[in-house]
């Protein structure tokens, strides 16, 4: 079958077989990072000779940044500094996973380590307890790059049947969703929900609601997850906002946030201030919604198949054309959450939830002016 | 190959994954019906607990612009949990939700034809009325194709294959049995199954139900048989006439009795009913098919055990008539008729709301009555 990879050909009986060997004391705890791209994830496992309790009992380790585009090869040794532990849905009890930042030699945060200072950010805004919840939109694709189970060198019928949909010729893979699913649940990743989306072979799950540098940490790791499972499946899932271009939908990162305020009776008010803050730095957060500074998200942003243009701000109370929508219920309610859908699919959600978190509670024209300097990349 | 790709990816290691333990978290799917009137739509959430009735499941919402129910400008639509079951494909406690979907403004959606049918139910409760649907469908592969028949070609003509056995003759009976145990589990009223007159037709029957719960169960047992064939890899077809030609179409017909139809002389309410029937012809042909009767133009033609769609005609056990009375219920004088009018891919909220319109509340003319 051309769409699968040779490995998830692998007799997974004989798997099994070495799985449920007993391992005594030790545990097994893989380490995860983000890799140079911004978008890629590394993994890699050591044993430890007793259970990790809590993340403190985790070790700092380090590894060979010139092979993950993030250091010269004179000078390549990067620090792994564990910042959150789950349990591990592929080697199972006692076995962790932990989620690492990552140092440069001097031990100044990696170019693409983007968590140091969204976590900045969010002590600074504490008090104002921000709920985050991400809508990951992806792709599956074959071995072949074309999207799963979509006819070879060919298209499936037009977008209409398929979001939410069910049946064999309009949801494709749905093992792939389950499992990540039952891994999320196991690992103890908040997962929210799950769809089937509007192009075939693409989904969404939605993690959340999470508080503040949770969000970040959760999502990066249900996507470990969702790479890891479907390369027991011998698919791919790309996080690429456009994978097909044309009248098919792209893949976005939709982000609902709320504050302690907006939740409130009258949190309509703080919805609309947040709204035009938003309004007023639209550039500066299109650069911050994709791993490119925005060229990514040109390809998807264009005004058509439930997206507003990159060009343009607009926000609307249930408009899935706008940049931001207000569900219908808030408006009803005046309180609760908006939603934020610029953010591509491949977006950082440190780079995101910081830059919503600063534009709507920290920014103002004096502290940009005075700060200037160290506003890292904004 | 007839069978989709996803069938083909692991199941050992789909196994692996669905036994993972998930504390207390428990996943509710919910279910509605589209803006087609006869697509089925489905996504899921995760609760903190079980929920023990349909009470405990909050109200959710949903893009109805990407199912053919609003527009992108003002697109959010609400799912009101109506009717719960356990879930076969996850396994317990995870749950199945089936929903009522209202519109933005709290109104029910266009295709939300159980609202009514509650309604109308409601009024009649204490005449008891039970519903039993017999549902057909086919099993086509994914290119479309009959399921098991030849590529570009066609089996030997009906005959051998109702209620047969062997591979000449019953063409994907897995999916049938998974249907049966999945309906079993999850708590649908499954009454039998058979295999049909068409290779590769098979009908199961959902019943006796009563009022409301008649369409519950049907949309249920549909989505249940959506989901069994999209696991193999196959597609349920409720298309009325699947192939043109000297070919059985697929239809569910609908039995129908009330507590005095059941008693000792309820033959007479029986007739009396069917009279009534008889005077409602064209109302009930458009409440029988998505599209108002134009699906059931291609099935009812007179020929293969169908009745003609122009005209009414009722008898004892004749199965080219419109309705049938049962011989049995010919000899004791009491029980049930069946309406062998609506199409595989009727909504039953909308057939059995017709009946109850016709039959006990006296309705006449073309429209239904506001009460």
């Amino acid at each position: 079958m051309a769409s699968v990879s040779l490995s998830s050909r692998l007799n997974k009986a004989v798997r099994q077989h070495y799985m449920s060997l007993p391992q005594g004391e030790r545990v097994q705890v893989t380490y995860i990072w983000i890799d140079g791209s911004g978008e890629g994830l590394r993994n890699k496992t050591r044993t430890l000779d007793v259970e990790p309790q809590t993340i403190d009992d985790i070790p700092e380790w380090n590894f060979d940044g010139s092979s993950t585009y993030q250091a010269e090869g004179s000078n390549s040794d990067m620090y792994l500094v564990p910042v959150r532990m789950f349990r591990d849905p592929f080697t199972q009890d006692p076995n962790k996973l932990v989620l690492c930042e990552v140092l440069k030699y001097n031990r100044l945060p990696a170019e693409t380590n983007h968590r140091m200072n969204c976590n900045k950010v969010m002590e600074e805004i504490k008090e104002h307890i921000i709920w985050f919840g991400m809508e990951q939109e992806y792709t599956l694709l074959g071995i072949d790059g074309h999207p799963y189970s979509w006819p070879t060198n060919g298209f499936p019928r037009p977008q209409g049947p398929y979001y939410c949909g069910v049946g064999a010729d309009k949801a494709f893979g749905r093992d792939i969703v389950e499992c990540h699913y039952k891994a999320c649940l196991y690992a103890g990743v908040n997962i929210y929900g799950s769809n089937a989306e509007v192009m075939p072979s693409q989904w969404e799950y939605q993690v959340g609601p999470c508080e503040g540098i949770e969000m970040g940490d959760q999502l990066w790791v249900s996507r470990f997850l969702l790479h890891r499972v479907c390369e027991d499946f011998g698919v791919v899932a790309t996080l690429d906002p456009k994978p097909m271009t044309g009248n098919w939908n792209g893949a976005g990162c939709h982000t609902n946030v709320s504050t302690k305020q907006m939740r409130e009776e009258g949190g309509l008010e703080f919805i609309e201030q947040a709204i035009e803050k938003l309004g007023k730095r639209h550039k500066e957060h299109i650069r911050m919604y994709d791993p490119r500074g925005g060229k990514d998200n040109v390809r998807r942003l264009t005004g058509l198949n439930e997206t507003a243009s990159i060009h343009d701000f607009s926000a609307g109370v249930a408009n899935r054309g706008a940049s931001i929508r207000i569900p219908r219920q808030v408006g009803q309610e005046k309180k609760g959450y908006f939603e934020d859908r610029r953010p591509s699919a491949n977006c950082d959600p440190y780079a995101v939830t910081k830059a919503i978190a600063y534009t709507c509670l920290l920014h103002s024209e004096d502290r940009e002016k005075s700060e200037e300097e160290n506003i890292p990349a904004m | 190959m007839a069978t989709s790709s996803s069938a083909t990816l692991s199941k050992t290691v789909k196994q692996q994954y669905m036994e993972l333990p998930q504390g207390d978290k428990v996943q509710a799917m919910y279910i509605w019906v589209d803006g087609t009137g006869e697509g089925l739509r489905c996504k899921t959430r995760t609760l903190d607990f079980e929920p023990k009735s349909i009470e405990d499941l909050p109200e959710w919402n949903f893009d109805g612009s990407s199912t053919s129910q609003s527009e992108g400008s003002n697109s959010d639509m609400y799912l009101m949990p109506a009717a719960m079951f356990r879930d076969p494909f996850r396994k317990d406690p995870n749950k199945l939700v089936l929903c009522d979907v209202l519109k933005y403004n709290r109104k029910p959606a266009e295709t939300n034809l159980r609202i009514t049918c509650k309604k109308i139910m409601e009024m009649v409760e204490d005449q008891i009325p039970w519903f039993g649907m017999e549902q057909e469908y086919t099993i086509l592969g994914t290119d479309g194709h009959p399921f098991g028949w030849p590529s570009n070609g066609f089996p030997g003509p009906q005959g051998p294959y109702y209620c047969g056995v062997g591979a000449d003759k019953a063409y994907g009976r897995d999916v049938v049995e998974a249907h049966y145990r999945a309906c079993l589990y999850a708590g649908v009223d499954i009454y039998g199954t058979n295999a049909e007159v068409m290779p590769a037709q098979w009908e199961f029957q959902v019943g006796p139900c009563e009022g409301i719960n008649m369409g519950d169960h049907l949309w249920v047992a549909r989505f249940i048989l959506h989901r069994v064939c999209e696991d193999f890899g196959v597609v349920a077809s409720f298309d009325p006439k699947p192939i043109p030609g000297n070919w059985n179409g697929a239809g569910c017909h609908t039995n129908f009795s009330t507590k005095e139809m059941r008693e000792e002389g309820g033959l007479k309410a029986i007739e009396e009913s069917i009279e009534k029937l008889g005077k409602r012809h064209n109302y009930h042909i458009r409440a029988y098919d998505p599209k108002g009767g134009l699906d059931n133009a291609r099935r009812l033609t007179g020929h293969h055990e169908t009745s003609n769609i122009h005209e009414f005609s009722a008898g004892v056990a004749n199965r080219g008539a419109s309705i049938r009375i049962p011989r049995m219920v010919g000899q004791e004088k009491k029980g049930y008729f069946e309406d062998r009018r609506p199409s595989a891919n009727c909504d039953p909220y909308g057939v059995t709301e017709a009946l109850i319109r016709t039959c006990l509340l006296s309705e006449e003319g073309d429209e239904p009555a506001e009460y």
